[in-house]
Parts: structure tokens; C-alpha cells; sequence
């Protein structure tokens, strides 16, 4: 099947089954292997990415049904120089351990911003961020580093 | 997954057509519950019918009922079912936040999962279910365990949910799933009281003796364990006993 996909502002024409979900499309077809499939089972929220600056779980969306949508995943971000505000967040703040579920964290961070803010509280965080497991255990500074991101992105604003 | 055709119609009546062309057809909503279906080939469909490009989301009053279209997700229920707090507040417990971006109540009330959490809303609110055919009551609509009144290919386009004086609901979480291990939605509508449980028998089934004793209010009754689910989550008798706490729970956050 014939789609057009819009991911991180660039099209991308891609030839794959109707099947295909979000995820595979973005890993195996274009390569973007920054967002991860953990569980699979729409629980872990590794594989989140933002449809419409919306946070979704790509292991349990079709490709198909993103068509005509602005897809941006943690490629879309920033780069390796110049770390989008919440990635650096993470750095500093040490919000990784093995760092597999973290795209889908910064992902998850991003849409707590566009919910809640930029002046977040830790208990909103962590209350926000169920929908992400980090097998690492790493929550505190997973919710430190969102906290602080948010309000980096605020002063970035600014 | 098993590869299929996917349409998408622009008209009720060509997604109906859609489905009646032949070969094992569904329809996809939000796809929160399908795909996974799919992905474990307990569902392998040969077409999937994308309901999305047809306009069945939105929230709109008139007065008595909140009206909501099928394809409505959950977080916009969460933010704008403001004319039933409940309501809202049910929708803002369903999953986690990613899934409540592409959950749909339609797709939900469909499938009628015995332990989903609008079904409860649906009887405890005296729902309408409004179709491309016709219209069901909840009270006819939910028939047990992935059970309901819809016949083969008919779509769900919007429900009227009746704006109660007050209502709210209580939910015992898996902590996991996120579904209810059991919930009880509780309603007053003018001194006219509807119970309903999910979560806690093979379908969501309404709770009269609660209602009764509510009404007049008398003790409230406890809940017989026969016949209520029994998983490695819970036994009947735990589903039973938190029948009872989650009405207390819900009594107290009426609003």
C-alpha cells in the first residue's frame, strides 16, 4: 500500500503492507531506530512519538491511520550538538540508566508540557508518566529531569 | 499481524458497504483494542474499515443529554464532558495518557469489554446509542461479555448520555491493565437512582438493590459473589466485597 508520511517536517512516500504499524514504518522502512519497541502491548510507551504534537503509542497505530499527519519522533528533536531543552534535561539530570524507554520518556515529558505547562510538580509527573515503564527503575531522576525540562523550555522561550 | 485491505469510506453508507463486500470485515476506531487483537491474531480480518474521515467526533449538549460522537477519544471526553463531571473523570482514568489520545468511546461501548469503564457510564446515565440504523437504550444494549444489541456491520455514530443531578464513578485499577478489576458508576438523576458495575461479572450488569436502598435510604446492600468473575487478578468473593467499597467511594465523590 501506497503512503504518505510527514515525519520530523520531511515526506516520505513509503510502499508497505496495510499492516504495518506506526513503528515498524519509522524503524524498519526509514531507519529512524530512535523510537524503540519495548513490551509491544501498548503498556511501556518506548515507542511513543508525537502525532499532531499529540504523544501516541506507534506500536499501536497503523501507519495508515497517520497519513496526513505531522509526525515527530526524538529525531525530530534536536541534534547531537544542540540537544532539544528536555534531552538535555535528561543528561543533566541523569534521567537514563540503559536508556531504552528514554525516547519514549522525553516523548512522554514533551506531552506533560503540552497538558500541564512548563512549571510542573513531581507528583504530576509521575502521575502523567504512567503510561511509560522504565525496567531500570530510574523514575526519580526520570521525573527530576522532566520537571527541569519543562522549565527549560520555558526559559528558552523566554 | 495478517495483512489486509484497509478502506477508508468518506459516508456511513459506503463503510457499510464496505463491511458487506465480502470476506471477514471490522471496523477501526481508535484501534486500542483491535490492533492488539490483531497483532495476537486472535482477529485476522481480510478488510479493516477506518472509520476516521467520518466527522463522528464532538461534544454538543441539548440540555438534557451530552451528546458525544463515536469516534470522540477519550482525553477529549476527559476535558469536555464538562456538563457531567463523572463522566469526564471516568475518561481521565482509562489507561495511561498516550492511550486516552487514541481511545474512542465508540469503539469502547462496541466492544463491550466486561471491564471497560464506559459501559458502566453508558447504563448508569440511561445512554442513548444512536446508529447509522436506529437507536438502542443502554439498558438493551449491553448483552455480556463482548456482547451488544449492534447487528452485523452497523455503526455506532454518537451517544446521548442523560445529564444526571449528580454522578460519579470509582474504580478498583489493575495496576497493570488499567482496567477495572471492579467499578461502580452511581447516578441521581432527580432522586431517580441507577448503579451500575463493571468489572465484577461476565458483563456490566445494573446493581437494583444498591439502587433501592439509595432511593431510600436504607443500608446499602452488600453484593452476592455468585456468578461475579473469578481470574488470577481476583475471586469472586474480593470482586464481591469491592462492589460495596466502590459504591461507598463513589456516594462519596458525587458531583
Amino acid at each position: 500500500m501506497q503512503m504518505k508520511l510527514s515525519i520530523n517536517g520531511q515526506a516520505h512516500d513509503v510502499d508497505v503492507p496495510a499492516a504495518s504499524l506506526l513503528v515498524e514504518v519509522l524503524r524498519d522502512t526509514l531507519g529512524l531506530t530512535g523510537t524503540h519497541i519495548g513490551c509491544d502491548t501498548s503498556q511501556c510507551g518506548a515507542c511513543n512519538v508525537l502525532v499532531d504534537g499529540v504523544a501516541v503509542k506507534s506500536c499501536t497505530m497503523l501507519a495508515a491511520q497517520a497519513e496526513g499527519a505531522a509526525i515527530t519522533t526524538v529525531e525530530g528533536l534536536g541534534s547531537p550538538d544542540a540537544l532539544h531543552p528536555m534531552q538535555q534535561a535528561f543528561r543533566d539530570a541523569h534521567g537514563l540508566q540503559c536508556g531504552f524507554c528514554t525516547p519514549g520518556m522525553v516523548m512522554a515529558g514533551l506531552e506533560i508540557v503540552r497538558k500541564h505547562g512548563t512549571s510542573l510538580t513531581p507528583e504530576l509527573v509521575a502521575h502523567e508518566l504512567e503510561g511509560n515503564l522504565c525496567r531500570c527503575t530510574g523514575y526519580l531522576n526520570i521525573v527530576k529531569a522532566i520537571v527541569a525540562g519543562a522549565a527549560a523550555m520555558e526559559a528558552a522561550h523566554a | 499481524m495478517r495483512d489486509f485491505a484497509l478502506v477508508r469510506p468518506a459516508s456511513l453508507a459506503d463503510a457499510a458497504a464496505a463491511f458487506a463486500g465480502g470476506g471477514e470485515a471490522t471496523y477501526l476506531a481508535g484501534g486500542h483494542t483491535l490492533i492488539p487483537a490483531m497483532k495476537s491474531r486472535l482477529r485476522m480480518p481480510d478488510a479493516v474499515i477506518d472509520l476516521a474521515g467520518l466527522g463522528l467526533s464532538g461534544i454538543s449538549t441539548d440540555g438534557k443529554r451530552l451528546w458525544i460522537g463515536a469516534m470522540t477519544r477519550h482525553a477529549d471526553v476527559a476535558t469536555g464532558a464538562r456538563a457531567i463531571p463523572g463522566l469526564a473523570a471516568l475518561a481521565s482514568g482509562i489507561g495511561d495518557a498516550q492511550v486516552r489520545n487514541r481511545g474512542t468511546l465508540g469503539g469502547s461501548v462496541a466492544n463491550n469489554d466486561p471491564a471497560a469503564d464506559y459501559p458502566a457510564a453508558c447504563l448508569a446515565l440511561d445512554a442513548v446509542i444512536e446508529t447509522d440504523r436506529g437507536a438502542h437504550t443502554a439498558d438493551d444494549f449491553f448483552q455480556g461479555m463482548f456482547s451488544t444489541a449492534l447487528a452485523e456491520g452497523e455503526i455506532i455514530t454518537r451517544i446521548g448520555f442523560a445529564i444526571p443531578a449528580r454522578s460519579a464513578y470509582a474504580k478498583f485499577r489493575h495496576p497493570a491493565s488499567r482496567y477495572a478489576v471492579v467499578g461502580v458508576y452511581v447516578a441521581d438523576h432527580g432522586g431517580h437512582w441507577r448503579v451500575a458495575v463493571t468489572g465484577a461479572g461476565p458483563g456490566v450488569f445494573r446493581w437494583a438493590e444498591a439502587e433501592a436502598a439509595i432511593a431510600a435510604g436504607g443500608a446499602l446492600p452488600a453484593m452476592a459473589a455468585d456468578d461475579l468473575n473469578s481470574d488470577i487478578h481476583a475471586g469472586p468473593e474480593y470482586r464481591a466485597h469491592l462492589c460495596g467499597v466502590m459504591l461507598k467511594q463513589a456516594l462519596a465523590g458525587l458531583a
